[in-house]
């Protein structure tokens, strides 16, 4: 289960916007409780992705991603997980997303159809990195 | 000792501590004893040959060991290593099917496009305009590749005359709207694509709706206002420009509005005066020679989609079927292009009939002109009328008009005495355009007598007069 507060979800909504119609991308900093991902704040990063792949690509440098590390820790938190969206295209993680992610992270993913944001699912890769599992989001904290 | 940062998405395989402590000398001992305490970790930090994932990085003193000496990076004791991934992802284009593989088999066997290049192309969505001589091996070669959308705009109807080169369209076809004739020999060659009609003209109105639904545009029109169009719509919307054009034996290809490329305004700032470049319709051209140059324009839109090609961005291709050779010449953007230089001082679309000088100027005597069923009228009452056939000797070799004065354009202002300008001199041409011409020069000659233009030419006559006269 992933907590995403409304104005977290909305700033991805609106990243993924104003990227549109290339891929926007960020990270999600947050907690676990019990079971539970709770996503307090987060972080847009560049896409480093050449500007010809960005439509359907995104890539967040060791570098970017030791920064988020690190200005996570400070704020006594983690990075729990990603987002980034999917211009013209469903919000379902595709194969190059299950190539290149890990387990326990959560992966948001905000389908942008002709510059407007629609769904938004949320996802987790299998211990066995066979295949995505959905993951269910709630929009307030308990 | 050696302070392991682990990640988040890790912890889970060490017992849920976000740091280790580990011995080693360097990063890469450091990581295998970590390996080594935590075993569950192996198959996430490791692929399967023993290397580092390509995605996992190891950063020491903040500085990734890659830049560094990689894993042989000295660590000293009390050092800190810190795993970090980097993070990747996006959307893809739907997978392949068999029946896809099996008939895309030829395009995956070839390493340039392969499995990912057929997705990109299944993915693409790209606009023909014109369905004639060059839109024709477009719209087949594009299907047949599998193209995943493609568009068409034509607002015209399949003429007999097309029927030597336009080959998407069949002699049965006829009379029936270019689109639909395409869409049907297109679904016969490739079900799988998706073919989209716009059975109208491309204006200034409709353009930028048009074109923004696609990721490229093949350019396959015929003339010069439809061409501007094109080119500044896809400059506005940063949409590359497969262009083409034919006339006689000789055709262009090149690729305008790519990202830092040239645009066609760049090459022609301006439209030639009218009437100076006849079109196919009255110049005339070989029927193979759209083939060759669409079937190129074909090459280059499949290039673009696939990329890390060479593309003719910046590169006029100049080809002569009658010497058969093709010539290259450079194309540089011009910096003070009024499209897509440094400046530009068009940024809308404007009016395209205006900036080719087709509409009539108010200053200049317009041309009288008259139709054939009003001319047949006005002969069979008995009038007085001189006929002036401005055609060339091969033109009139196709078909004759009985009793004209044969004055080819560029003879006919010193012959101007030939005729009496007492009597209505009737100016005719195929379709009714170069007669125009005909008539200006002799106005601009001092000529005094009445002028008449025959309304849409000979064809008009054969089509509305004399049914036993052939149309060409």
């Amino acid at each position: 289960m992933l907590y995403l507060l409304p104005e977290c979800e909305s700033v991805i909504r609106d990243e993924g916007q104003k990227a549109y119609p290339n891929e926007c991308c960020g990270v999600l900093m947050g907690l676990i409780e019990s079971e539970t991902k709770i996503v307090k704040q987060t972080q847009a990063i560049h896409n480093a992705q050449k500007d010809s792949e960005q439509y359907h690509r995104f890539l967040i440098t060791p570098e970017d991603m030791l920064a988020a590390e690190q200005s996570a820790r400070k704020l006594g938190l983690d990075v729990i997980g990603f987002y980034h969206s999917h211009p013209d295209c469903p919000a379902a993680p595709s194969d190059y997303d299950r190539d290149h992610a890990l387990p326990f992270y959560s992966y948001i993913i905000v389908s942008v159809e002709k510059g407007v944001a629609k769904e938004l699912t949320s996802w987790e890769l299998a211990i066995d990195r066979s295949v995505f599992l959905p993951e269910k989001i709630s929009k307030e904290v308990q | 000792m050696i302070k392991v940062l682990i990640p988040y998405a890790l912890r889970a395989f060490t017992e849920r501590n976000a740091e280790a402590e580990v011995n080693g000398s360097t990063a890469g001992e450091a990581i295998q004893a970590l390996a080594d305490t935590y075993p569950a970790i192996k198959a996430h930090l490791f692929a399967e040959d023993g290397q580092l994932r390509g995605f996992i990085n190891v950063f020491a003193g903040g500085v990734n060991v890659d830049k560094q000496q990689g894993l042989d990076t000295p660590i000293a004791d009390g050092g800190e290593l810190m795993i970090i991934p980097a993070i990747a992802g996006g959307s893809d284009a739907p997978e392949l099917t068999n029946e896809e593989i099996a008939r895309y088999s030829r395009h995956l066997l070839l390493p340039e496009i392969g499995v990912e290049g057929q997705k990109k192309l299944k993915a693409a969505k790209v606009l023909i305009i014109g369905t004639g001589g060059l839109g024709a091996p477009l719209a087949l070669y594009l299907s047949a590749a599998g193209v995943g959308t493609i568009g068409l705009v034509d607002f015209d109807v399949v003429d007999a005359s097309n029927l030597q080169r336009q080959i998407i369209h069949s002699t049965r076809d006829v009379d029936r709207p270019k689109v639909a004739s395409a869409r049907d020999r297109m679904r016969g060659i490739n079900p799988l694509v998706n073919v989209v009609m716009h059975n109208a003209m491309l204006t200034s109105e409709n353009a930028l709706d048009i074109i923004a639904e696609y990721d490229i545009v093949a350019d396959g029109t015929d003339n010069f206002q439809t061409r501007y169009l094109v080119n500044d719509a896809c400059v506005f919307l940063g949409k590359p420009n497969v262009y083409g054009s034919v006339f006689q034996f000789e055709g262009q290809a090149s690729v305008f509005g790519a990202k830092d490329g040239p645009c066609y305004r760049c090459l022609y700032p301006s439209p030639p005066p009218p009437g100076l470049v006849p079109s196919c319709a009255e110049g005339g051209v070989m029927g193979v020679l759209p083939g060759i140059i669409g079937t190129i324009q074909a090459a280059e839109v499949i290039k673009m989609i696939v990329g890390n090609a060479k593309p003719l961005v910046g590169r006029l291709l100049h080809f002569d079927a009658w010497r058969m050779s093709f010539r290259e010449l450079k194309l540089d953007k011009e910096p003070n292009c009024p499209v897509c230089g440094a400046n530009p001082t068009i940024r809308e679309l404007i009016d395209y009939e205006q900036f080719c000088g087709l509409k009539k100027n108010k200053e200049e005597e317009p041309i009288e002109t008259i139709t054939a069923v009003d001319l047949k009228q006005r002969l069979d009452s008995g009038e007085r009328i001189q006929f002036i056939d401005i055609r060339e000797p091969h033109e009139r070799a196709i078909v004759k008009f009985p009793n004209a004065l044969v004055m080819p354009l560029g003879q006919i202002s010193r012959r101007m005495e030939e005729l009496d300008p007492s009597a209505v001199a009737v100016f005719l041409c195929k379709i009714g355009q170069r007669s125009i011409l005909g008539i200006k020069a002799l106005r601009e000659a001092g000529y005094k007598g009445k002028m008449l233009n025959l309304q849409d030419g000979l064809n008009a006559w054969a089509r509305d007069v004399d049914r036993s006269m052939p149309i060409y």
